[in-house]
């Protein structure tokens, strides 16, 4: 157990492999490790960036959505306003038609049974003035009581 | 696992010889007189060896190092890569990648490689030895049950730690620090300061070294021990086995356990340094 030049000998091996291993054996394992380590972290920042584009574009097309969504029943509505619309407006002209229709039938009717009357107020006085022909047959002269009797004839 | 041979049960006559002989190192004098200038040929070669294979292994996969999806190999490196710099981060709090991290990653794989060498058998290592080196040839396999590696790596990060104190805080500060903590700027307390600053330089590699060292002589002596069951013939040899398996199973935990401890310590006293009190 006796201290010798091994000693020394041992110290210049160890010194030597201390400038092996810090010269050529550290330096390109760390860079790798370290390049590596870059490389997930920017892969893992890249990901998250993703995702949170991602959450993005979820968002803006559920906002997107909703607001067609909304414009489509607000649309709707509006067709459906107006479809109603103009189901009470065609009903109000066909009730204005239709009012219109009956007035002019009225008055046709009106007119008719106006000329109705008239005939028969003619042919009653015309009966008329046959029956009192038959009565007084030779007393009467029909064109000189015309006058009288159309005036009787307008009184009935 | 520890089963030795026959024939090197009858090399070593006596227990004590056969262990004497496993616990001694190749050494060669690098000079006549020997002493100081002795190299433990053993225990550099086989460090030396080992941390080539260990950093050189690991260089093939980062020289091929890609940001993309990872081969089999990188995945495991970058698995202790990761490991290593999580502990290197919860200490220290500067810029670890410039040198304390890879620091850390050297020793803690440098070790871990060394202390693994317990697990050879250490019959076979010195069958192996003695093919190529006759008999009497000595080997050790495990650098780290050398008390000259685990000094000469405590003792290079001591000399880091006091290198980062004085280029963190500068020399004043540095010298400041030794006489004006833990207790204060008072001039009546700067030799208190001073003695415990003392204490702590000399025991931070001493208690940082002989940890290593005596985990993993102990592991070998075990061994060594559990292996002259041989010499009691094949049951004992069996029975020896065994254990020895045994042991081994138990002793991956500390061969783990012991290069994580010196490389966290490593860790804490060179952040230790870059800290100001």
């Amino acid at each position: 157990m006796n201290i010798n030049f091994t000693l020394i000998a041992q110290a210049i091996a160890f010194a030597v492999l201390i400038w092996f291993t810090v010269k050529f054996v550290w330096p390109p394992l760390l860079n790798a490790i370290e390049a590596r380590q870059k490389e997930i972290a920017d892969g893992l920042a890249a990901a998250h960036e993703g995702r949170s584009a991602l959450e993005v574009a979820a968002k803006k097309s559920e906002f997107t959505l909703n607001e067609a969504k909304q414009k489509a029943s607000e649309i709707i509505g509006q067709a459906e306003k107006r479809g109603s619309q103009i189901v009470e407006e065609a009903k109000g002209n066909a009730k204005v038609e239709g009012e219109r229709i009956l007035a002019g039938a009225k008055a046709e009717i009106d007119q008719e049974v106006n000329r109705a009357k008239e005939g028969l107020r003619s042919q009653v006085s015309a009966l008329a003035i046959a029956g009192a022909e038959k009565i007084l047959r030779k007393e009467i002269d029909a064109n000189a009581h015309s006058e009288m009797l159309s005036k009787l004839a307008a009184e009935l | 696992m520890a089963t030795a041979h026959a024939d090197n049960a009858q090399h070593a006559l006596t227990p004590s010889g056969y262990i004497e002989h496993h616990l001694s190192f190749n050494a060669q004098p690098m000079t006549d007189g020997g002493g100081f200038w002795t190299l433990h040929v053993d225990t550099f070669v086989m460090s030396v060896a080992l941390g080539l294979l260990v950093m050189g292994l690991v260089w093939l996969v980062a020289r091929k190092a890609t940001a993309g999806v990872p081969t089999k190999g990188q995945a495991f490196v970058e698995l202790v890569f990761g490991f290593i710099d999580d502990q290197v981060k919860n200490i220290f709090h500067g810029n670890r990648h410039s040198f304390i991290a890879p620091t850390a990653l050297t020793v803690f794989l440098w070790v871990f490689a060394m202390n693994s060498m317990d697990f050879l058998p250490v019959d076979w290592v010195a069958g192996i030895v003695s093919f190529f080196g006759g008999e009497h040839a000595k080997w050790r396999a495990v650098p780290t049950s050398d008390i000259n590696t685990t000094f000469a790596l405590a003792l290079s990060v001591w000399i880091l730690m006091i290198f980062f104190s004085i280029k963190v805080k500068g020399l004043g500060g540095w010298v400041h620090e030794l006489f004006c903590s833990p207790f204060g700027s008072k001039v009546w307390v700067w030799p208190a300061n001073f003695l415990f600053n003392l204490i702590e330089y000399v025991s931070k590699p001493l208690s940082h070294s002989l940890r290593l060292f005596g985990n993993m002589y102990a592991g070998e002596v075990i061994f060594l021990l559990l292996g002259l069951w041989a010499a009691t013939g094949v049951s004992g040899t069996i029975f020896g086995a065994i254990l020895g398996a045994g042991w081994s199973i138990f002793h991956i935990l500390i061969v783990a356990l012991q290069a994580f401890i010196f490389m966290m310590l490593t860790v804490v006293y060179l952040a230790m340094a870059h800290e100001s009190h």
